[in-house]
């Protein structure tokens, strides 16, 4: 059960060679924390490297990230404003890798919670007068419904004629961004431009400045409640995956499709549910951002990446809803900062390869590596 | 609306998907699922755009468009095959890869102007033939006619060839064709290697012929997705993917073609009066995928057919299994 990785190894005494093992123990519980946190050390060193290749200085970079998400209270706030969309869809995205189901879609199901949202707004399902106590449940059950529709088209399809789940999710992204732009531009146009009117306020979620007049320290912080709507979610989910019997099928069809199938566990049924709680959770957040931020529709806040930021950190966080809250406040800061790093496109980039270092390292949790002098130990 | 050059169109922007479609077949077929094909074709057409307008030689801009993007597939290789990576997880990271990749280094591309572009020629003699000849034969680009060759070319060599035996071999069941003495772990990098190359040879051809430019990631706007989409349809054959790829370059078409003329068929053209319904025809490519996976998929499933067995799945010297 070894394998060779340098081709160098002969016999000859006095040469090393890399010996590869399967672990056999859990190794210690510091150790994937370290791997993860050496990945990213090692994704930074590369992004900077490019960075510098596209003409830019990779230390002034990261220094501009570092200062503008967590300088001061006020940046912290906006670093918070832009995890809480990221949050969502990390826990969409956990849920469902949790099974090993690819819903790559969570992109589709935030940007369709968001419609479903703003439609009770706008159609208007509900009159302008309502009270927010009735506006905001209201809308968060129409983003949860649309959102996990979203996510039953492609649970069906992979259940009934096992179509292939990536794809299927990853085309409904894009239908639901030319289903937005046909209500965005032509039936709920303000005036001609490419947004919806505003919403009234209170179909708006309450944020910190709300309270200034009373805590003066809290000016200007758009904070807003879908950070809570989303930590309340993180701890659903956790309760849901690691302390129901719900949970524990889900994880042991993601562990051992074929065992699960013998225990007499229905896969098929639970391909749809996963998809559809999945998608609800994706569409909770885009109603958190359409009803927190943007309040109004509009395409391009919303159809902003949030969906595929959201599996990077679902990644990272080994799917655990817990960690999937602080990594996602990494992040926000990174896509904030990210706005005004010149070439624009390095968020994006860095995303990718903290991505391929994080797969890459997982390596190093499934195997030893040793080094053997060759010829002692065949 | 001339359906004629519909079709024509159609045969020119479908070659963009046939050379990722029939490059993604290579690499499944040796077992290798790599769903980076969006981010490789991103790298290839930002190089092969970029080389153009540095050095005005756009063959140059090609061959760096399929070195670039073979070069970006092996640090996938060296993942799932070397390292054991899921396979599924490591494309998508491909795809955010190359997509950030070539909008940080195609940064300020889009204003670079017009470039010398790959040249389009009639083929003599078959260019006469009625309807087939002036769809498949008249002004087209030299890489479409190139892609023409490349489909019973690579047919043959999947079916017919010793080496396409191993190929299939490989992907098939890797612990026998090692038994035989075929090198898997190299066979599976060439042929992830070769799956690049032909999908940055895709992405050139949305730069250099089909839609000239650098658009950032609307370049390709989910046709690598589309391609992964056109190789389950095409049950890992070339022809069938030709087909299919020729098909949705016509629908591609068709649907900016539409909202044109002030008739249709006799009647107002409802596309023309109501132009945001034009947000649904720009769905169709989308949900025609969708609907081309359940048609291939059930057909998988009542011819008993599949994909390649050993697709998805590392191979482990002496480890049970396939």
């Amino acid at each position: 059960m070894s394998e060779k990785v340098t081709p160098q190894a002969g016999p000859r005494t006095g040469s090393f060679r890399i010996k590869l093992e399967p672990r056999l123990k859990e190794p210690p519980p510091w150790y994937p924390v370290a791997v993860s946190l050496g990945a990213i050390v090692v994704a930074l060193f590369f992004g900077g490297i490019l960075i510098a290749f596209a003409g830019g200085d990779p230390f002034l970079s990261y220094a501009h990230i570092a200062r503008a998400s967590f300088g001061n209270l006020g940046v912290i706030s906006d670093t918070l404003v832009k995890a809480t969309p990221i949050l969502m869809t990390a826990l969409a995205c956990s849920v469902a890798f949790r099974m090993k189901l690819w819903n790559i879609g969570a992109e589709g199901q935030f940007i369709m919670g968001a419609f479903g949202a703003s439609a009770v707004v706008l159609v208007p399902l509900l009159p302008a007068e309502t009270p927010a106590w009735i506006f905001l449940p209201a809308m968060m059950l129409a983003g949860i419904l649309m959102g996990a529709l979203w996510g039953f088209i492609p649970g069906y399809l992979k259940a009934k004629f096992n179509v292939n789940e990536i794809i299927s999710t990853l085309m409904l992204n894009y239908i639901s961004i030319s289903w937005v732009n046909y209500w965005v531009f032509g039936v709920w146009s303000e005036g001609g431009f490419q947004m919806s009117p505003r919403f009234p306020k209170t179909a708006w979620l309450p944020r910190l400045l709300d309270y200034a007049d009373t805590f003066p320290i809290l000016r200007g912080l758009t904070t807003h409640a879908g950070l809570l709507i989303g930590i309340l979610a993180a701890f659903i989910v956790w309760l849901l995956i690691y302390r129901s019997r719900w949970g524990y099928e889900i994880r042991l069809i993601g562990d051992n499709r074929s065992a699960a199938r013998y225990a007499g566990i229905n896969i098929s049924r639970n391909t749809i549910l996963v998809m559809m709680v999945s998608g609800a959770l994706a569409g909770l957040g885009g109603m958190s951002e359409i009803s927190g931020v943007v309040h109004r529709l509009q395409t391009s806040p919303i159809a902003a990446g949030y969906g595929f930021t959201g599996i990077i950190v679902a990644w990272l966080s080994k799917l655990h809803p817990g960690v999937i809250i602080v990594v996602s406040v990494l992040f926000g800061a990174l896509l904030l900062a990210g706005r005004e790093i010149q070439p624009s496109g390095v968020p994006k980039m860095i995303q990718g390869i903290i991505l391929v270092c994080l797969i890459a390292s997982d390596f190093l949790l499934r195997y030893r590596l040793r080094i053997v002098r060759a010829g002692v130990e065949e | 609306m001339d359906l004629v050059i519909i079709m024509q169109a159609g045969v020119a922007t479908g070659t963009v998907l046939l050379f990722a479609t029939i490059g993604e077949i290579f690499a499944e077929r040796a077992g290798v699922l790599n769903l980076g094909v969006e981010g490789m074709m991103l790298i290839g057409a930002m190089s092969a755009f970029s080389t153009t307008v540095a050095t005005g030689n756009p063959w140059l801009g090609v061959l760096v468009a399929m070195l670039a993007a073979g070069l970006i597939s092996q640090i996938h290789a060296f993942i799932t095959i070397t390292l054991h990576a899921d396979q599924v997880v490591s494309g998508l990271a491909l795809t955010f890869l190359g997509t950030g990749i070539s909008l940080v280094l195609g940064e300020g591309l889009s204003k670079a102007g017009t470039v010398s572009l790959l040249p389009n020629f009639s083929i003599p003699l078959l260019s006469q033939i009625p309807l087939l000849g002036p769809i498949f034969f008249a002004r087209q680009s030299i890489l479409v006619y190139i892609g023409y060759l490349m489909i019973p070319l690579s047919w043959y060599y999947i079916n017919r060839t010793r080496p396409g035996l191993h190929l299939r071999a490989v992907g098939e069941y890797p612990s026998a064709a090692d038994a035989l003495g075929i090198n898997v772990f190299f066979m599976r990098y060439a042929y992830v290697f070769v799956g690049g190359t032909l999908a940055g040879l895709a992405g050139a051809t949305i730069s250099l012929a089909v839609a000239p430019g650098w658009f950032s990631e609307l370049t390709t706007a989910g046709q690598g997705w589309i391609a992964i989409g056109l190789v389950i349809f095409a049950q890992w054959d070339p022809v069938r993917a030709a087909v299919g790829s020729y098909a949705f370059g016509a629908l591609r078409r068709l649907i900016l073609d539409i909202q044109g003329p002030l008739t249709l068929f006799g009647f107002a053209n409802p596309f023309y009066y109501n132009p945001y319904w034009g947000f649904f025809l720009q769905m169709l490519p989308y949900a025609f995928t969708v609907i081309v996976l359940v048609i291939g998929s059930r057909e998988a499933m009542r011819k008993r057919l599949g994909a390649p067995a050993a697709l998805g799945n590392p191979y482990i010297r002496g480890e049970r299994g396939l």
